[in-house]
């Protein structure tokens, strides 16, 4: 399992989605995603903590003893959090100002603990890299995805201030539909969890189409062997 | 699917079918809300029987639709059996009459998808859809949502034809300012906050006997008070529905109403004005009455009616909306679960605490 990165990405971005396959990170989930450049900014400040993380545990995990290894991955977790923090709050003010709380509060995102424990203490430094990386990307996709549905719904832009986060080169992305007041409704959390439920059941659907696809290839493939 | 679709014919006898049917009580319901929708369409014209219809019809699309995407074989008659109808009948009575149809289409889709499909159809849900889609539009389309008009009769101008109408649902006419007015509860509230009490604000001629006839701006459910009250009096004794709810409601809000009157006339509005203003009687009468998101036992729903008609007058009075019934609805039907929890039904043959009865045998048997 650890080698395969291909099968790692895969399950990190799609399989075991960390939002829409293990609905961890909730709280994030909810309250950052009041637009698509939120969303991307809060999953790509989550996916920078996860990678270094998943790298360090990896690396300590043979000189930490199982029954203190709780505290000290909390320690890393909170120094790396807190280096973010800092970073964003020098170079992307704009956006710090938005996600503030947010950011501090990856600390105790049971996603990144939960890569720790789950992957980074059984697996070795580059799968663990690897698995960070595809479980961060696949949250940066999925609260990207709700932030642009609820951010289109509700108040009719996409990417709105794109260019605090990216640069101004990227002030292209930053649309609106004219003549479109929003649905308040959706930027508050009712609609945040009705866009979700919405994507959880898109997913199951897609899901399931896949396997009975899978499975009606296997069954062609075995009725032409026999 | 839901387990509970039509059962088989009952096994265990003895079971006879009391002949009633979903279908059958909710044409009756229907019923009983054609009065104060015809009154209200005479009253707010044409514009008023468009939003009526477009939002019945958006309920019965979504729900086929639902169906549909769920695959379920008894589209037809799911469709048909009256609860989407009644849920859009419901929605449509809440609304303000010249609403834009995108109004109309995303209530129906809130009400039918995300208020009952998405719990499992019929009996599943949790809320009222009719009053889930009246709080998400409410909180979405604010401005919209509170732009009433003032009726025509009253308004001394002739309503707008038939094509003005549709003119007014497609939103291309914007209401004239002559025309717009605010309700009752709507008029007092903003007077409070400017600091004019309600001594001065009711000297007008939006004193609460308007109410009674019914002639003032509102919805097609608020305007008509009476007509409303005759449609239920009409199901209590149809027996469609109890006493229980619809009189705790109007108790639960009364009540309060009368304290805080009494003791501060100008800051509290009267019992009269209070029970014939808004949604209480539609609300006591038609949506806290709904077999799925009430309690079972009458016990039960004096407490959730209870707990209605206080949670109303409380947001009323103290809360940043005008009307409260819908979230108040809402609120109850949250707790419904747990009343129903708390005070149950009587086993047949048990006592209230689920042991068997003590009956001495026959003697000398």
């Amino acid at each position: 399992m650890s080698d395969n990165y291909g099968s790692i990405m895969k399950e990190g971005l799609w399989g075991q989605n960390v939002v829409f396959a293990q609905l961890l990170a909730m709280c994030p989930t909810m309250a950052v995603t009041t637009s698509g450049t939120n969303g991307l900014g809060m999953g790509l400040a989550t996916t920078a903590v996860l990678v270094v993380s998943n790298i360090l545990v990896s690396a300590i995990r043979h000189t930490v003893s199982s029954q203190v290894r709780i505290p000290v991955f909390v320690v890393l977790i909170a120094t790396l959090v807190t280096i973010v923090d800092m970073a964003m709050n020098a170079w992307l003010h704009d956006l710090y100002k938005v996600l503030g709380l947010f950011i501090a509060l990856i600390v105790v995102n049971c996603a990144i603990l939960g890569r720790a424990e789950a992957f980074a203490v059984k697996n070795g430094v580059v799968a663990s890299a690897v698995d960070g990386l595809a479980m961060g990307l696949g949250f940066t996709g999925a609260l990207t995805v709700i932030g642009l549905i609820r951010e289109f719904l509700g108040a009719g832009t996409l990417f709105a201030q794109a260019s605090n986060l990216l640069g101004p080169a990227f002030a292209f992305l930053e649309m609106k539909v004219p003549g479109y007041g929003g649905a308040l409704l959706m930027i508050l959390p009712p609609g945040g969890f009705a866009i979700l439920g919405f994507l959880l059941a898109g997913k199951r659907i897609l899901d399931q189409r896949m396997e009975a696809k899978a499975a009606e290839a296997v069954g062609c493939a075995v009725h032409a062997a026999t | 699917m839901s387990v509970s679709t039509l059962a088989p014919a009952p096994i265990a006898s003895p079971h006879a079918h009391g002949g009633n049917t979903v279908s059958r009580t909710m044409f009756r319901v229907q019923m009983a809300l054609v009065p104060a929708t015809l009154y209200g369409f005479w009253l707010f014209g044409w514009p008023a029987f468009f939003l009526w219809a477009l939002t019945i019809l958006s309920c019965l699309g979504f729900e086929a639709l639902s169906l549909k995407l769920m695959g379920s074989t008894r589209i037809k008659g799911t469709l048909f059996d009256g609860s989407a109808m009644l849920t859009g009948w419901l929605l449509a009575m809440t609304l303000p009459p010249w609403a834009p149809w995108w109004v109309a289409v995303v209530g129906g889709f809130i009400a039918i998808v995300i208020g009952k499909q998405v719990f499992g159809g019929v009996g599943q849900n949790v809320f009222n859809p009719a009053m889930v889609a009246r709080v998400a539009l409410l909180v979405s389309f604010p401005v919209p949502l509170t732009l009433w008009v003032a009726p025509l009769p009253a308004a001394g101008v002739a309503g707008p034809d038939f094509i003005h109408g549709l003119q007014v649902l497609l939103g291309n006419q914007s209401i004239p300012d002559a025309m717009t007015s605010a309700s009752l509860l709507g008029y007092t509230k903003t007077e409070m906050t400017r600091g004019v009490d309600l001594a001065h604000s009711l000297a007008g001629n939006h004193g609460a006997l308007f109410s009674w006839v019914g002639t003032r701006a509102g919805s097609l459910g608020e305007s008509a008070s009476l007509l409303i009250l005759a449609g239920g009096i009409y199901m209590l004794f149809a027996g469609i529905i109890t006493w229980h709810t619809p009189l705790a409601v109007l108790a639960g809000l009364a009540i309060p109403a009368a304290i805080g009157h009494a003791v501060d006339p100008a800051h509290y509005l009267s019992v009269s004005a209070h029970l014939l203003s808004g949604a209480a009687m539609l609300g006591a009468f038609f949506i806290a009455t709904d077999y799925v998101t009430s309690p079972n036992t009458g016990k039960g729903q004096i407490v959730f009616g209870l707990g209605i008609g206080l949670l109303t007058w409380i947001i009323r009075t103290w809360g940043g909306y005008p009307e409260g019934m819908a979230f108040a609805v809402l609120l109850m039907n949250a707790l419904t679960p747990v009343i129903d929890r708390f005070i149950k039904p009587r086993i047949l043959g048990r006592d209230r605490r689920g042991k068997p009865l003590d009956i001495p045998e026959k003697q000398g048997a």
